[in-house]
């Protein structure tokens, strides 16, 4: 299989403690040719290739950065979501990592093709140890004039600023990760207002994903087109995935879009532990939905994985094998939720309590085919009336799980 | 451009409501739409005075063409918009909703103080669920009763948030907030502390919008219905000027409507001796605090002289403003001076042994059980109120002896404490202390007769009003603030010493105590407003619009006080004030 | 009854100088308070925020001691109770835990080594054991985090044994 390098292109290839070093490597020329650009011209570029909100909402990017720079307001902002909180995700730990400079070039882009006046990043507090990288970064863009007013002479003025999440998943939705940056507990708020009209301190906000942002950077320096090459269909390019659960070489790759899910756990997270039989397999995170072994030949686009019920959402893949059961695997998945609901609104407070239970119930053989019943009509529930998207995904994993392995769910021999 | 004009440039919406067409203006959300056509989404979390909050999702509603259903609270209507409030997915959700909540609630509906007036019981009620068919997941929890105004109940919480925003938006305090998350969020203090240890001042704001039985006013009916049965015990009971426009509502009459007549008959068939009228207690305080107006502007004196006869207020002064206790007027409450008179000059007066009087107190109030309850209000180890009743408390007193309130003939207070003028009367709203005082002062300082008794500028339900009196050879300036978050804005001026005002009036409850956290459920801004005309509308028509001509506070001043601000006056009229040390000093 | 308790010097002079500097950091902007609350826990050698401190942090942000309550609450990272100078956390979601043999051992081993259970504290205050959701090292399990820092394929007793000999 052909290794790609589009995203990572800039990883080891420069000291990330240096913007001399990544000078050199042409950092910051993207940034150059950005502004003598028209701004729309930057997001009809994104729009061209299709790139889509990496963060898991697959929102299109070109679209959402040209709807920001249509809203009218003053002193709009720009947050880099670097909250990575979905279990079996962290792609965007090595963009930050590895490529630093590249983020902080592509927040200013960003800004740039917003119109705004400050970038927050909004970095989860797992990532702490990466503060002082993204730190230096900011503080020798200001120096080299990247950042601060009169950015290359062409009158735009452009801040950033680091902010620490504190250990709630749910800060990954927008509006609870703005309360989080307005210093409160982050409980997502209702909508509208919407973000891209009032986010934090009630200004104009567009809010992109790490990797969504750092694309951008390679984009405009990609006179051949190599992005638009990779990839299948719809989807085009590459995209950050990260593979984790029982393989034998977990880790994040750079793929093109259309290969296989067997070539990635197979060929690049060097197949199951033991050859063991693969159980499900989690797309996305835990909010993600599951496919069994059926899915293999499936190429990893956004058309083909949504054909077989699962989604690309946060590039994350978790596999299990056969010595976890699904019921099981259900139960830890509904651990995480019955942690990480804000506790906010009615369904995805109470419900998730309830799912717990009755999953609890079927692993102890004491579920009834009422009690089944009554889980699928919360998670339902759930997923139509939650406040936000966490209460609204809670239960992909479970409803997803009914209908691919239903004998799971059977009580007494029967489908409840 | 004419207001007619404006008017008509609001554009409007279409949209079907069940099928049903109608046209709203834009920007109406769901919820308002549907009540045009006489649907009642339900709601929890949802109050009319409130920000929308979307959180209890009881309002979900389905709207063709979208996904997810829609909450009704929050969401505005839109041009060609079809909402479906009763589909099969809709009712679903909502009784799963209503399951889900009640399997983590205290159902002791019975032993409830909110028994009969809860939403969620009256939703539960109207979506005919019978049972839950969740398991109880509620935490034991105990009640929470540390102060005499106030008990929390967290095993009735919903976690709706309205007490939140109450104490927050409204108060400007945040005492209250959310804790914790997912199944274990609460709706607690700092640190979980009794809420006299935090920056609440007990005006009962949070237990006026709970939906449920998580936050109410401390119960004191029994001990009223002790005092009442003891043959040895002569009970008298005084009444706030405001419950009088406001318990009506509980028995269903007009928001507003003026019940006085029936509310007396009412308390002498509940088997009180004596009803009076606190609306004689509020013309003392003006011709205590008038007197001490006029005291400070000509010896000179701490300015702006600040009321004090809201004790949420003034609980909030010693908590925020402590060294500003000053400039709170020394004259007592209502309340109080009615409790030292009924306590003094009354007994002799009537010939009863003070220690066989109980006075009862009913009071829009919650803050007023604390007031009652200060070592300063009282004499010889008895205190001068002995139990506060909120109106709350009242209703259900009338209910529990089984009056049919509405139709019981009217009656008169009785003497000699029950005669108030039409300036004690309008101390139930936001301005009418100050109204009152300016009458007594006008005419006490210039020695004229006031032409037009109605101090307009005063009058009304802005946050914060200003005016400016001539008293001849000087002009007063006076505020009028209600709500604490208003009141906190002019004391910054007062820290600031940047005050431009002489005299303050400051109410804690929106609208003034009309408003006040002891009156009943479902008290809003706009009956506050009908309350608030309502007591305009009686002092009008009474023949007495000046305190300082009530016959019986003559008659009291010349056989017992001697002069305002006499010794004796002193002595039973007046009181002082605490800085309350903060938890921690730095 | 309304008179609080009132707690003379409830905080150092030299705890109150250092927090004085996190704020200035920080600008005292209060929108910051959840960095400074992250940044003021490592202060103190248990990593809480003691009760004075929230109240010191309430009144020099003029903010309500509530929200600061809520956010010691509702944050994982953030605690208002002791936790012990070496919290060690462990992963608690799927992704770590379907690995069953790596973090049973981990998890098994850890409470062996230090006689505690998951929530406990050793007697002599070094070390909690807790259970977080996923840090993002699902590629380096079995992992733990201890103050920020990730140790990790702590795949044998002995790299466990040696990681805890090595935190002084």
């Amino acid at each position: 299989m052909e290794k790609v390098s589009f995203l990572t292109r800039n990883f080891g290839k420069y000291d990330t403690n240096s913007i001399g070093s990544y000078m050199k490597i042409g950092g910051f020329s993207a940034l150059r040719k950005a502004v003598a650009m028209e701004p729309l011209s930057i997001s009809d570029l994104i729009a061209s290739v299709k790139v889509k909100g990496r963060g898991g909402a697959e929102y299109d990017m070109g679209r959402k950065l040209s709807q920001a720079r249509a809203v009218q307001g003053e002193r709009k902002v720009v947050i880099c979501n670097a909250d990575e909180g979905e279990t079996t995700t962290f792609k965007d730990r090595e963009l930050i990592k590895n490529d630093p400079f590249n983020l902080i070039e592509a927040i200013i882009v960003a800004g740039f093709v917003v119109g705004a006046t400050d970038g927050y990043i909004y970095m989860r507090a797992e990532y702490s140890c990466f503060r002082p990288l993204l730190l230096n970064a900011i503080r020798q863009a200001k120096s080299y004039g990247f950042l601060g007013e009169n950015i290359l002479g062409k009158g735009f003025d452009f801040n950033i600023h680091l902010y620490s999440g504190a250990g709630a998943y749910v800060c990954g939705e927008g509006t609870a990760l703005i309360r989080s940056l307005e210093g409160k507990a982050g409980r997502p708020r209702m909508k509208p207002p919407f973000i891209k009209q009032s986010g934090v301190f009630a200004r104009p906000t567009c809010l992109c994903n790490v990797e969504s942002l750092s694309i951008v950077p390679h984009l405009l320096l990609d006179e051949e087109q190599v992005y638009a090459h990779c990839g299948r269909g719809d989807s085009i390019g590459t995209k950050m995935i990260s593979v984790a659960g029982n393989v034998n070489n977990p880790g994040v790759f750079e793929i093109p879009f259309g290969i296989t899910v067997r070539e990635i756990i197979y060929e690049l997270a060097g197949g199951v532990q033991k050859d063991r039989h693969i159980r499900l397999i989690q797309f996305g995170g835990a909010s993600g939905k599951v496919a069994d072994e059926s899915i293999l030949d499936t190429p990893y686009t956004y058309e083909d994985l949504r054909g077989a019920g699962v989604m690309v959402g946060s590039g994350g893949l978790l596999v299990i094998d056969e010595r976890t059961s699904v019921l099981d695997f259900l139960r830890m998945n509904q651990e995480f939720f019955s942690e990480e609901s804000c506790g906010q609104c009615t369904p995805c407070r109470e419900g998730n309590l309830h799912i717990k239970i009755i999953l609890e119930k079927m692993a102890e053989g004491r579920a009834t085919a009422e009690d089944i019943r009554q889980m699928h009509k919360i998670a339902r529930v759930m997923s139509m009336s939650s406040l936000c998207g966490l209460g609204e995904t809670a239960q992909n994993t479970l409803l997803s799980a009914m209908k691919v392995f239903p004998e799971t769910f059977e009580v007494g021999g029967k489908r409840a | 451009m004419s207001e007619m004009n404006k008017e008509a440039e609001v554009p409007t919406v279409n949209l079907t409501i069940n099928n049903i067409p109608l046209k709203v203006p834009k920007g109406t959300k769901i919820m308002q739409a549907a009540k045009e056509i006489g649907i009642d989404i339900p709601h929890l979390c949802y109050h009319e005075d409130q920000r929308i909050k979307a959180h209890c999702r009881l309002c979900s509603v389905e709207v063709t063409g979208r996904r997810r259903l829609l909450a009704a609270c929050s969401t505005e209507v839109w041009e060609g918009m079809e909402v479906h409030t009763d589909t099969p997915i809709v009712r679903d959700t909502q009784v799963a909703i209503l399951q889900l909540m009640l399997a983590n609630h205290h159902k002791d509906c019975l032993s409830c103080p909110r028994n009969q007036n809860c939403d969620l019981q009256q939703l539960c009620s109207r979506f005919n669920i019978m049972e839950s068919h969740l398991p109880s997941v509620v935490k034991d929890e105990p009640r929470i009763v540390t102060n005499p105004a106030i008990v929390r109940d967290p095993s009735k919480c919903i976690r709706c948030g309205r007490c939140i925003r109450a104490c927050k938006d409204v108060q400007g305090i945040a005492a209250l907030t959310y804790a914790h998350r997912s199944s274990d969020i609460t709706v607690t203090t700092a640190y979980d502390k009794p809420m006299e240890r935090t920056d609440c001042v007990l005006c009962g704001q949070c237990s006026l919008v709970c939906p449920t039985g998580a936050i109410v006013e401390k119960d004191d009916t029994d001990a009223v219905l002790d005092a009442l049965q003891d043959p040895r015990k002569h009970v008298i009971v005084q009444v706030a000027p405001s419950v009088r426009v406001a318990l009506g509502d509980a028995f269903g009459m007009e928001p507003g409507e003026i019940v006085t007549g029936q509310m007396v008959t009412a308390l002498k068939l509940l088997g009180f001796d004596k009803v009076f009228d606190t609306n004689f207690g509020a013309d003392l305080t003006i011709m205590e605090e008038g007197s001490e107006f006029l005291h400070r502007l000509e010896h000179g004196g701490t300015f702006p002289m600040i009321t004090s006869c809201s004790p949420g207020w003034v609980n909030f002064l010693e908590k925020n403003f402590g060294d500003f206790t000053a400039h709170l007027s020394t004259a007592k409450s209502p309340m109080s001076m009615f409790g030292a008179i009924a306590k003094t000059y009354y007994p002799e007066k009537a010939g009863i042994p003070v220690e066989d009087i109980v006075t009862v107190s009913i009071m829009p109030c919650t803050a007023k059980k604390y007031e009652a309850a200060r070592p300063e209000m009282g004499r010889d180890g008895r205190r001068d109120v002995d139990i506060v009743l909120t109106t709350r408390e009242l209703i259900k007193l009338i209910k529990y002896v089984g009056l049919t309130f509405q139709k019981l003939p009217e009656s008169d207070f009785d003497s000699p404490l029950g005669v108030g003028t039409g300036a004690g009367a309008i101390f139930g709203a936001t301005g009418g202390v100050m109204e009152a005082a300016l009458r007594t002062v006008y005419e006490k300082y210039t020695g004229k007769t006031l032409e037009r008794l109605d101090f307009h500028a005063v009058r009304g339900f802005e946050g914060i009003k200003e005016a400016e009196v001539d008293l001849g050879d000087r002009k007063v300036r006076v505020a009028i603030a209600h709500t604490l978050k208003n009141a906190r804005l002019l004391m910054e001026q007062v820290q600031k010493h940047e005050s431009p005002y002489d005299f303050i009036e400051i109410m804690a409850c929106p609208g003034g105590c009309i408003g006040g956290g002891g009156q009943p459920i479902g008290t809003t801004n706009a009956i506050r407003k009908k309350r608030m005309a309502a007591l305009y509308e009686i002092d009008k028509n009474l023949p007495l619009r000046k305190s300082h001509e009530n016959p019986e506070i003559i008659t009291l001043y010349k056989e017992f006080l001697g002069e305002p601000l006499g010794e004796k006056a002193h002595e039973l009229l007046h009181t002082h004030y605490h800085k309350v040390e903060k938890e921690y000093t730095f | 009854m309304l008179t609080a308790l009132t707690k003379d010097y409830p905080l150092s002079p030299e705890l109150q100088g250092r927090i004085d500097l996190v704020l200035e950091a920080h600008d005292y902007d209060p929108t910051q308070i959840v960095g400074i609350l992250l940044e003021v826990q490592d202060l103190d050698e248990r990593h809480y925020v003691p009760e004075p401190t929230a109240y010191y942090l309430a009144e020099k942000l003029s903010m309500p001691i509530t929200n600061i309550f809520d956010c010691l609450n509702f944050y994982a990272q953030l605690s208002d109770k002791p936790r012990a100078k070496y919290p060690i956390q462990v992963c608690n979601s799927p992704a770590c835990r379907v690995n069953v043999i790596d973090t049973k051992r981990l998890l098994g081993t850890l409470e062996e080594l230090l006689d505690i259970k998951i929530g406990e504290t050793t007697y002599d205050g070094r070390f909690t054991l807790e259970t977080i959701s996923c840090f993002g090292a699902c590629d380096r399990a079995p992992a733990v985090r201890i103050n920020g820092k990730v140790y990790d394929h702590l795949d044998s007793r002995e790299k466990i044994e040696a990681l805890l000999r090595s935190l002084p």
